[in-house]
């Protein structure tokens, strides 16, 4: 794999406000030596996808606390595969049960974080997986 | 206060103690940590004695109970009279569920209501707005019109129970529907009892469900502020929550500083806008966070109590004693709980409420073992609930006026916290106040910071969280989780569409120009959106109106 840096949107999708973990990973994620852009609260999933295209991101990482993650993240992930973006790897995070986790894979997302959470371990994801 | 004599003594035989037997005993075992810490950064010392509190002053430091700068407590008996108000947070899905918890909660000996709104709702959107999608009824009950706040009361005395509605930017909507629901249950306003949240500055700040910039917000809760103290007095007209500052990440110190910076935000803007500041400041009440480390939270209470004590009479020159007074609720930490072995929150929760109650709140709520999870289910709100009741009825620490008071560690680190805390608010005033810091993104800066400190200290295990970064077990997905149930969006929109049809549409559109017009002026905008939400107005439809005249906060994202 080629020494690119990789370029990571970090988006708190829907009117959720909780941006502590978010704000966290942005952090994790830049001193891990990756280029990171955040969002800030209230984004569209169309407002997420026109960032993450416009700023030729390799990741897009949502958080999410507010439960409205099954309608949220999956549409970024379809508007995303519309806007002939799908080799954006696509993940979320934030209070979302174990049980809602193969719905959202299914749609889209790539891998699914829960609180307790290391960041290094979505650090490693991140390069182990970016396309 | 203490003998010169005997102080030198103390500081002696402290000497002696730790030249011999403290070193004797390092030689053979060394201490856990080379240096010991709060989570403020203040630093712990082996022992406290009088050497450490030599200024302390009886009077000045504490007073009596009841009396300047309330110290040791708001008031004279504290729980001997009677325990806090034991007020559990709670609202989801439709009015027709959230009244049927509450009725739940009130039966099951809770003493006040606490109502947890939507998102959609916090924001000023109707349940049928595009943004509000995936959203309605997930973490907190979806209130579009006067219609569904009917129904979340019904069958709730509004003359006997005490609400806490936790709404901000549309806070004198809420408000409106509240006084309205009164009048249809026969209730004169003079009776309601409750708060409204109505902190716009921590939202900007910590908890992002802001509406309008900082100038009209300022203005719709002094507008409260004047309203109330003419028509409702017993309502508290703001919580200033340092809850969410500390949830978002700030230390304890951070906590009571920048709550009290916005409080002083608030006073100001009143003062400025008119008001006698003993005419409103009785009704501010203040709102915390508890965690773990019970004693640096028991001091932050007791230093905040202390502080806004002298602020109000100080500073702002309050002469009756009740503007002196820190009134305030506290809600156990939901940063502290962990998803992996939930069962491991109820003793965590139970030691902040024993921190909270030490400390001396006037209401509590309680956090549920599963709200790293999810929404709580019944079953964990009770146990939640009944940790308050053990601590009230079994422990023993309510029998008692603060009676951690005088303890040398307890303190002196209420000083240190003060300490702290006075820093940050001179830093806060030489920038211009509260509203410039966060504008400037200054308070939002610090607060990420030190959850970024935090964060780095667990993942290198220099903070131990029990069951997350030490003691781990293989564990089952945990069952019993509250779902809410996605047909509760289109419900919602059914019902607001059926109230659109039916409601008196020329009365509507009237009220909401005269507002427009109002919002326009410098009028007290609350008897107008009062006028409004009396003809079925929708939150949404009121919200809009001003969102034209204001117009919308666009925050400055700093990482």
């Amino acid at each position: 794999m080629s020494e690119k840096l990789i370029r990571v949107l970090v988006a708190k999708p829907g009117l959720d406000g909780h941006d502590r973990g978010a704000k966290v990973i942005a952090r994790a994620l830049r001193d891990a030596g990756m280029e990171v852009i955040y969002s800030g609260l209230r984004q569209t999933p169309e407002q997420i996808v026109a960032a993450a295209v416009q700023e030729d991101v390799d990741v897009v990482a949502m958080s999410l606390l507010s439960g409205a993650h099954n309608h949220l993240f999956p549409k970024v992930a379809k508007l995303l595969a519309e806007e002939g973006a799908d080799d954006v790897l696509v993940m979320g995070g934030g209070v979302i049960p174990d049980s809602d986790i193969p719905f959202l894979k299914e749609n889209g997302i790539a891998e699914v974080f829960t609180p307790g959470t290391p960041t290094g371990e979505v650090v490693n994801y991140i390069k182990n997986n970016v396309r | 206060m203490y003998d010169k004599e005997k102080l030198k003594e103390i500081a002696l035989a402290k000497e002696e103690w730790e030249k011999g037997q403290v070193a004797k005993t390092l030689a053979k075992f060394k201490e856990r940590k080379e240096e010991f810490a709060t989570t403020s950064g203040i630093p712990v010392e082996r022992l406290y004695t009088p050497v450490e509190n030599q200024d302390f002053d009886y009077v000045r430091d504490l007073g009596m109970p009841g009396q300047y700068p309330y110290t040791r407590g708001v008031q004279p008996t504290m729980y001997r009279g009677r325990f806090w108000t034991m007020r559990q947070y709670a609202g989801f899905a439709t009015a027709e569920d959230s009244n049927k918890r509450y009725r739940y909660l009130l039966d099951q000996g809770q003493t006040g209501l606490s109502v947890a709104f939507d998102l959609p709702t916090q924001i000023g959107y109707d349940s049928d707005a595009e943004i509000a999608q995936g959203e309605i009824g997930k973490v907190g009950v979806a209130i579009d019109s006067l219609q569904d706040m009917e129904v979340l009361f019904d069958q709730i005395p509004l003359d006997k129970v005490s609400t806490s509605m936790t709404i901000n930017a549309p806070a004198s909507v809420l408000l409106a529907m509240y006084i309205a629901v009164a009048e249809k249950q026969g209730v004169t306003v003079d009776k309601l009892q409750g708060t409204i949240q109505n902190d716009i500055l921590k939202e900007y700040a910590a908890r992002g469900t802001y509406i309008y910039p900082p100038g009209p917000s300022m203005r719709l809760i002094t507008n409260i502020f004047e309203f109330c103290s003419k028509n409702v007095p017993n309502w508290n007209t703001i919580s200033i929550s340092g809850y969410h500052i500390r949830e978002a990440g700030s230390t304890a110190a951070q906590e009571v500083a920048f709550t009290l910076a916005d409080g002083i935000a608030y006073v100001d803007a009143a003062i400025k806008a008119g008001l006698d500041v003993d005419g409103f400041a009785g009704r501010l009440s203040f709102f915390f966070n508890s965690h773990n480390d019970l004693l640096e939270e028991v001091a932050k209470f007791r230093a905040a109590r202390r502080m806004w004590a002298k602020i109000m009479r100080e500073r702002f020159g309050a002469k009756n004693p009740r503007s002196w007074m820190l009134r305030f609720h506290t809600q156990t930490g939901g940063s502290t709980l962990t998803a992996q072995q939930p069962e491991n929150n109820i003793v965590r929760v139970a030691i902040q409420t024993l921190a909270a109650v030490l400390g001396g709140t006037q209401s509590l709520h309680t956090n549920s073992k599963d709200e790293a999870l999810a929404l709580p289910s019944e079953e964990s709100v009770r146990i939640a609930l009944r940790t308050q009741q053990i601590v009230a009825y079994e422990s023993g620490v309510c029998d008692t006026v603060d009676p951690l008071a005088g303890s040398y560690y307890v303190e002196s680190l209420t000083n240190e916290i003060e300490k702290k805390a006075m820093e940050y608010i001179e830093k806060i005033d030489t920038m211009g106040g509260a509203t410039k810091a966060i504008e400037q993104g200054y308070i939002q800066k610090e607060i990420a910071d030190s959850s970024y400190a935090y964060q780095k200290e667990v993942e290198a295990n220099e903070r131990i969280v029990v069951g997350m970064n030490k003691f781990q077990v293989e564990e089952k997905p945990i069952e019993g989780l509250l779902r809410v149930d996605p047909s509760v969006g289109e419900a919602q929109v059914k019902k607001l569409k059926a109230l659109k049809e039916s409601r008196d549409n020329l009365a509507v559109k009237t009220k909401l120009s005269t507002l427009r017009e109002a919002a326009k002026t410098d009028a007290n905008l609350m008897p107008f959106i009062l006028d409004a939400i009396r003809v079925y107005a929708s939150e949404g439809e009121v919200c809009d109106v001003l969102r034209e005249i204001f117009g919308e906060y666009r925050p400055v994202e700093i990482l």
